[in-house]
């Protein structure tokens, strides 16, 4: 029998747990969310993990009896010190979360998971529910409930075509190139569009992270976009203010990036402030570049940034991360990704923990009616590889992931690390069905990079509009 | 070129339409291959159906091999140790073999903070090393050898690299006093200040496997800081990327370490103080590959 020393009665905080004749004391509520957080490396180099199995089993029953009110009472973060509480629990709607407000954490998993919680209904309740309540949820989730869920999280933005609709699943076409060289840039942009890649965004990481850089890079995404009329819509991944400085020279900027994380800190150090990206999604919206929709911004998160950062408020990194989705949800983005495998072994260990947090990440993001894909990825010093990778895409896929990433033959050459390729997204699209953007999928068919757009069929040749384009370069070598 | 043919008769019987022709191939080839000219992305790689062909697999597969051994195969200590002392220009003294408090590479992946400190014993050994010559003048430079991410990039690039650059600083006008070297098994790259520190030297270089790539399992980089302490950050180190024989190479490589340790000596810091001037003055010549810069999409219309 454990004897365990009760403190003071003044000091004792109100989450305790008895399991037989032991009682489990928990300090508060961020000290309960992070021990009934699924076992990670992350949390544990923080410090902040459940000490064995058990105490993270307990704590996950102890969360399951918090009711959701408790969450719009106590702020994981201080409301005085930090700008992305202020924000959670200002923008809170209370009506939207009235038919939810009786709930405590586990009923909350019994409803989502039940017929009551309709396509429409989830929609009616997003602005009720709070990134901490769906961190909260998710921890005592299965994979299969997340998946579920999820996908009966429908959310559909629009730039230049429709990204999300139901049964569809989109790729980011990523052709990076560690000189940002432009004829490297461009053979990987053919390929890519050539393997039916590309609806999402045709988005650059900049090797080189400045504003005549990103201006350039604008520029000849726009070029062929415009040559080509491809329904789509290109981004530069650099800082939000050098996107603001770029749309002022006068560069035709479709998206706007930025990284973000779930805590004022955290976005302290990666340079911008909610302002910032008001500012931004402004300038933007002034160019009016959209054809069918005027979602402007272009988001990436990732459990560990927090901590990474030294920001992370003694939080675990899924509900620092969840919080991130408070900021992308205020600027209605036309895509948001977790870039779940980047971070490294210290933060997500292995292909297990990878799986799961981009599982979570895309519930707790569409749950709060957000258009999440994921960057399916993993680093050389993780201990992950392409299986755990194709497990993680298909997982994705069948919960209504909005898109992945797409990239020559999986390997980033700049980034040096492997995310989907564009062969995966085929497999994707084979194996579940999931179709291109439609106004996408109809260019794909009328200038023949699909024979057949139903079977996702390619095209043996070379599409004319590319042969001509082409004919030259290729027949001279 | 990606065609391959099984050789296996289709049994009797099949239908002709159903039979593999002897010439058909499975694999769909991309005409527009020959563009990995323009880029070392792995473009133009055909497909069987819509999936990549077995020969890009297995190539794929043997890269991620060779990084992955990279990153879990131990740095060989004593073979090294054995190569740098029949070296000519090695620095006088046994070279120190050191670890960090990291005991094993799942910990040392999983806890960062342990592989920027040396253990005990080798903290001992380090302090033990001044007791004879308390009153010796410092040490200009201490060089710090760590596995790092990737032992072989330190297998493969630490000695090249050494045998240029020591010879450099010692028969330099002013001539830098370069301590015993120092081998860290697994080490990060701020366990450097603490070798620095502790061997009192004014200066030091750590030379560290870096994460490796796909097609870069074997990339050093260099990170140099001017009086090193323990607790020091990043805006305290200069830093010199992808050393290896496909990247940045030695005589390069050398003339950048040269230039910042010269720098960093007249001038008494490291890091961004250093870095605003030398991006301008060195990091521009780098001996990279001329740039296309060419949109061929749009250009033939």
């Amino acid at each position: 029998m454990t004897t365990d020393k009760q403190p003071a009665d003044s000091q004792r905080s109100r989450y305790q747990h008895r399991v037989g004749q032991r009682t489990y004391h928990f300090r508060d509520l961020a000290d309960l969310m992070a021990k009934a957080t699924p076992a990670r490396s992350g949390d544990r180099l923080a410090g902040v993990a459940a000490h064995n199995a058990e105490e993270r089993a307990v704590a996950q029953m102890a969360l399951a009896e918090v009711p959701l009110k408790t969450f719009l009472q106590e702020a994981l973060v201080p409301y005085e010190d930090d700008e992305v509480t202020r924000l959670i629990i200002d923008d809170h709607d209370a009506v939207a979360f009235e038919p939810i407000a009786h709930l405590t954490v586990g009923d909350f998993r019994d409803w989502l998971l039940s017929d009551f919680a309709t396509p429409a209904i989830l929609e009616r309740i997003r602005a009720g529910v709070t990134p901490e309540m769906a961190a909260a949820v998710s921890k005592i989730m299965r994979n299969q409930d997340l998946i579920l869920v999820a996908k009966k999280c429908h959310v559909k933005s629009a730039f230049r075509n429709t990204i999300g609709l139901p049964g569809h699943m989109s790729t980011r076409l990523q052709p990076n190139h560690p000189t940002d060289d432009t004829s490297g840039i461009a053979a990987s942009i053919l390929d890519g569009l050539l393997y039916a890649n590309g609806d999402a965004v045709i988005g650059i990481n900049p090797a080189t992270d400045n504003v005549p850089q990103a201006c350039r890079l604008i520029n000849m995404m726009a070029e062929v976009i415009d040559h080509y009329e491809i329904p789509t819509q290109s981004c530069v991944l650099t800082h939000v203010t050098n996107t603001i400085e770029a749309i002022e020279q006068g560069a035709p900027v479709d998206l706007v990036f930025q990284s973000i994380g779930g805590t004022q800190a955290t976005n302290d150090s990666f340079g911008f402030n909610l302002a910032t990206l008001a500012e931004a999604q402004d300038a933007a919206l002034s160019l009016k570049r959209g054809t069918v929709g005027d979602n402007v911004m272009y988001f990436e998160t990732g459990q560990g940034s927090a901590l990474s950062a030294n920001a992370h408020h003694g939080l675990d990194q899924q509900t620092c991360e969840a919080r991130a989705y408070a900021v992308a949800r205020k600027f209605r983005p036309l895509l948001v990704n977790t870039v779940v495998g980047f971070i490294g072994p210290e933060y997500l260990y292995d292909g297990k923990e990878i799986t799961r947090a981009g599982l979570e990440d895309h519930f707790c993001a569409k749950l709060l009616g957000l258009p999440m894909g994921c960057d399916v990825c993993y680093t050389n010093h993780a201990n992950a590889d392409q299986n755990d990778m194709d497990n993680l895409m298909t997982l994705l896929g069948v919960a209504g992931c909005t898109f992945i990433m797409g990239i020559p033959g999986s390997d980033d050459i700049m980034l040096n690390y492997q995310t989907t390729s564009f062969h995966d997204a085929l497999y994707a699209r084979r194996a579940l069905g999931l179709k291109p953007a439609p106004e996408f999928a109809a260019w794909l068919e009328k200038i023949q990079i699909f024979r057949d757009g139903g079977s996702f069929t390619l095209n043996n040749q070379l599409p004319d509009l590319f042969q001509r384009s082409l004919g030259n370069l290729l027949g001279g070598y | 070129m990606n065609k391959h043919c099984n050789g296996t008769t289709p049994p009797q019987g099949t239908s002709s339409e159903q039979r593999l022709a002897a010439n058909d191939s499975p694999v769909t080839d991309n005409p527009w291959e020959s563009l990995r000219r323009f880029t070392d992305a792995r473009i133009g790689l055909g497909r069987a159906g819509i999936s990549v062909p077995t020969k890009h697999l297995m190539e794929f597969q043997l890269a991620h091999a060779r990084a992955q051994d990279a990153v879990h195969s131990p740095l060989p200590t004593e073979q090294l140790i054995d190569n740098l002392i029949q070296q000519p220009w090695c620095p006088a003294g046994i070279p120190f073999q050191l670890h960090s408090q990291a005991d094993s590479r799942a910990v040392y992946l999983q806890r960062p903070d342990l592989g920027r400190q040396l253990n005990s014993s080798s903290q001992q050994l380090l302090q033990d090393h001044h007791k004879p010559t308390a009153k010796a003048e410092p040490y200009d430079l201490a060089i710090a050898i760590v596995d790092g991410l990737s032992s072989r990039a330190i297998e493969d690039n630490c000695v090249p690299f050494l045998s240029q650059l020591i010879p450099a600083l010692t028969s330099h006008s002013n001539p830098w006093s370069i301590a015993p070297l120092a081998l860290v098994e697994q080490g990060r790259v701020a366990i450097g200040d603490h070798v620095g520190e502790l061997l009192k030297a004014r200066c030091v270089l750590v030379l560290v496997g870096e994460r490796p790539g796909l097609s870069s399992p074997d990339s050093m980089g260099l990170y140099l800081t001017w009086n090193p302490q323990v607790g020091r950050t990043d805006a305290w180190r200069n830093c010199i990327s992808n050393v290896r024989p496909a990247g940045l190479k030695y005589p390069d490589a050398v003339r950048k370490t040269l230039y910042l340790m010269e720098e960093a000596r007249a001038r008494e810091v490291s890091g961004v103080q250093l870095k605003d001037r030398t991006d301008d003055s060195v990091l521009e010549q780098d001996g990279s590959t001329p740039s296309h810069n060419h949109n061929f999409l749009i250009s033939h219309d």
